[in-house]
């Protein structure tokens, strides 16, 4: 569920030369109890002040449905990103927090859907394209193409770049940790 | 209670209406106290109400009145607010209240009616998305929809209030749930298990932040509503850690009581309208100890110019707090209490003889700063300075159990610059939201909590009339608040700012028409005085106190005072201005300052 909100003003713009501290790009993770509200709870902390989102996913992933992860990219000074990750833990349903960008080496993956729409010649290029980038033909009539395209933004939007589609549909990033360091809820 | 809450008989669980649930879970939380109003959604809470005693119910004026009074009884009692009203009208009146408490970290639990749950969403009659618009002036809201799930949420909205840093919680009650039979869980039934804010600081910060301190030579201690809200306790282990240091404090609005003011070590409150010598401090200091503070703008003006030499440790519950607006050398994260108790005991750890001497130079340097008398007035022989009525409220009140609540204005400032105090929660105001209106109800909620207690509110009469309503709930519960309004017929503040920004322009901002407050204290059926001339002001303050009734004392004070010391919008704490006559007061803002409210 990807939201873009508008440029952040910080409380330091008002006052001093902060709004020249460069962003930075951020992936963070948040393990949320799964109660009506939450996301709303998520989204509004941002919204509220005037925080970017670049992209924003959820789903359940256990196996009760009682938990949810959040994927976040966002951009910011690096004193926003804190408060970002400080605020986000402070949530009443939040298990847990974590900053990919910082904690280190993880994955980052996005999922499109990439229609494409025209003439035979058109087509067959997209296939072409489509074959030595790893898409997969999911659907296909004489006049149009949809392909799913995973992996990383960059080479999601590589193949949106070459395709030249008609209609784009992107789940956001999704992200997890290398190794065996796992994201937990809260024990007791 | 404590037996019932382990298993509860099944009898007793079938037999319970959801309301019956609602007021046994807040019995069970140590609630006296409901500040509330009536109507369709929570008049099965109301039912039950009426068939107990073991909870008070105080029937107030307007619904924003009531979170005030119980941010009055929170503040004054460090207990947990509790409000009741009905769905709609009712839940919407109480977000400025709630937004209130929010920014001031007052613990509030708001109990609001709703619709029957097959209705939400249909645009009902008194329907309003409640959970919706009180996201983001909760610190967390609940909407009931499941008998099961209500006891459960109730006494987690009393944990989530008054735990880590308190605010106002909301729980949305429909109408069905609160009339169905709920089963009755005790408070410990069901911890959730997110939401566990940390207590204790980590050591490492503790040992790096006493190594600053033990090292300074320009030191202050800056602290905050944090300590106050930590407990007594935590105000006594500050005054014990200040005294064994020996250094300079200021207190943030929001903070004062928490270190007497009366000690020689305390240097007034900081920020825009502090003493010279607090913000001096705070700008030339070299180790700052911000203690429960949170650098609001109030308090550190620009931000480049803020204290620019001293290396910063901050004390915060909240870590969101901290790095928000100031970059700091050492966060502590912790509540104030078990931090103070391991910053002193670090302290005397170490051997600190050396200390009056690496200070003394600061002292001289303080002491200077004293010596220019920032809140120096002049009191003539025709119209009542303000700082005057003040003054002679504090010496005239002085050997009495006395809680102040403020408006917010002119009057707020002054009160907070004349009227020192000595102990924490007997000062009451509105530091975050700045709410007119505040002052009156939050007395009352303050009343309610120390029947005996002389509770004023130190008040302008703008601010007043906004709430006034409210003294039609003291005639009713016999709350003799003293409403202290300093009527300079204007929205001083507001004039003050046109004065100095606005080229003297005072658009609306004076109020013509104001009441006869003698007459109006007549009609409610309570006491009014009035004082005119600065020798009747001692009689009208005697006579106030000696009057066992709600009492509206107007104070017809000089129109044109304005406040002073000023650090004006956007300017840096060495660049305040002391007096009208001080160079530049008038243009000193600069052009970024003047988007600043
Ligand atoms: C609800 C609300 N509306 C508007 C303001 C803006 N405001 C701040 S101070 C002030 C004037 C207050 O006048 P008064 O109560 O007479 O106090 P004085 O400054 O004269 O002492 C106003 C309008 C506010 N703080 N709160
Ligand atoms: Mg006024």
């Amino acid at each position: 569920m990807p939201a873009k909100e508008s440029k952040p003003s910080t409380p330091q713009a008002l006052f001093s030369d902060a709004e020249r501290t460069p962003e930075e790009r951020h992936t963070i993770v948040v393990l949320v109890d799964n109660e009506p509200g939450v996301l709303a709870r998520v989204i509004g902390l941002f919204s509220g002040r005037g925080y970017n989102i670049e992209s924003l996913t959820v789903a359940e992933i256990d196996a009760d449905k009682s938990q949810s992860r959040i994927n976040i990219v966002t951009t910011g000074t690096p004193l926003v990103i804190e408060q970002i990750r400080n605020l986000l833990a402070k949530l009443v349903p939040v298990h847990s927090v974590l900053d990919l960008t910082v904690e280190g080496p993880h994955i980052e993956r996005e999922l499109a859907l990439v229609k494409v729409v025209g003439g035979r010649e058109n087509l067959v290029q997209a296939l072409r394209i489509a074959d030595f980038m790893h898409a997969r033909l999911v659907d296909s009539t004489p006049e149009s193409f949809v392909f799913e395209v995973t992996g990383t933004s960059g080479e999601v939007d590589a193949f949106i770049h070459l395709v030249e589609p008609i209609e784009v549909s992107r789940a956001g990033v999704v992200a997890i940790g290398r190794g065996e360091s796992i994201l937990r809820p809260r024990e007791r | 209670m404590t037996a019932a809450t382990a298993a509860p008989p099944a009898v007793d669980t079938q037999s319970m209406t959801g309301s019956q649930v609602v007021l046994k879970a807040l019995v069970e939380q140590g609630v006296e106290v409901i500040f509330g109003y009536p109507g369709g959604a929570v008049l099965p809470i109301y039912d039950a109400i009426f068939q107990q005693d073991k909870l008070r119910h105080i029937l107030v004026r307007h619904e924003q009145a009531a979170v005030h009074a119980a941010e009055g009884y929170a503040r004054s009692t460090g207990k947990v607010g509790c409000v009741l009203v009905t769905s709609g009208p009712g839940a919407t009146n109480t977000v400025t209240g709630l937004t209130d408490a929010l920014m001031d970290s007052v613990p509030i639990v708001c109990l609001t009616g709703q619709v029957p749950t097959h209705m939400i969403g249909n645009d009902a009659f008194q329907e309003a998305d409640t959970v919706g618009i009180t996201r983001p002036c909760t610190k967390h809201n609940y909407l009931v929809k499941d008998p099961e799930d209500l006891a459960r949420s109730v006494h987690e909205a009393f944990h989530v209030a008054r735990s880590g840093r308190p605010g106002p919680v909301v729980v949305d009650l429909p109408k069905d749930i609160l009339m169905k039979p709920a089963p009755y869980q005790g408070k410990d039934a069901a911890r959730r298990r997110t939401y566990q804010p940390a207590r204790d600081p980590d050591p490492r910060r503790i040992e790096e932040a006493v190594e600053l301190m033990t090292r300074a030579e320009r030191p202050i201690f800056y602290v905050g509503g944090g300590v106050i809200n930590a407990g007594p306790r935590a105000c006594e282990l500050l005054a014990e850690l200040v005294r064994e240091t020996g250094y300079p404090i200021t207190l943030t609005l929001m903070g004062l009581g928490a270190y007497p003011a009366s000690d020689k070590q305390f240097v007034g409150m900081l920020g825009m309208h502090g003493t010279y010598e607090a913000n001096m401090a705070m700008h030339g200091a070299d180790v700052m100890i911000n203690i429960g503070a949170r650098f609001d703008d109030r308090v550190t003006g620009r931000l480049d110019g803020f204290s620019p030499g001293s290396r910063k440790i901050h004390v915060d519950i909240d870590p969101s707090s901290i790095n928000k607006n100031v970059a700091v050398d050492v966060p502590v994260i912790g509540d104030a209490e078990p931090t103070l108790e391991a910053l002193l005991a670090a302290w005397r750890r170490r051997s600190n003889s050396l200390a009056l001497g690496r200070t003394a130079a600061w002292w001289e340097q303080i002491a200077d700063w004293q010596a220019r008398k920032s809140l120096r007035f002049r009191q003539g022989t025709d119209s009542i300075k303000p700082q005057y009525a003040i003054q002679r409220l504090h010496q005239l009140t002085r050997d009495r159990d006395v809680y102040i609540t403020t408006e917010v204005g002119q009057h707020q400032m002054w009160a907070a610059q004349h009227f020192p105090f000595d102990k924490p929660f007997h000062w009451m105001t509105s530091g975050g939201l700045g709410t007119m209106g505040y002052g009156f109800p939050a007395a009352m909620g303050v009343q309610v909590a120390h029947p005996e207690a002389l509770v004023i509110d130190i008040a302008g009469e703008s601010s007043w009339l906004m709430n006034m309503q409210e003294m039609s709930t003291c005639m009713q519960y016999r709350l003799p608040v003293k409403s202290f309004i300093l009527n300079n017929s204007y929205m001083g503040m507001v004039r003050q700012w046109q004065d100095f920004f606005h080229g003297n322009r005072h658009a609306e901002s004076y109020m013509d028409s104001l009441p006869d407050f003698v007459k109006l204290a007549e009609a409610f059926g309570a006491v009014g005085l009035r004082a005119e001339k600065p020798s009747e002001v001692d009689d009208l303050i005697k006579e106030m106190i000696k009057v066992k009734q709600p009492v509206i004392a107007d104070i017809v004070v000089d129109r044109t005072e304005n406040v002073y010391p000023m650090i004006p919008g956007g300017a840096a704490h060495n660049e305040i201005k002391l007096s009208p006559e001080d160079d530049g007061a008038h243009e000193a803002i600069s052009e970024k300052g003047m988007v600043l409210v």
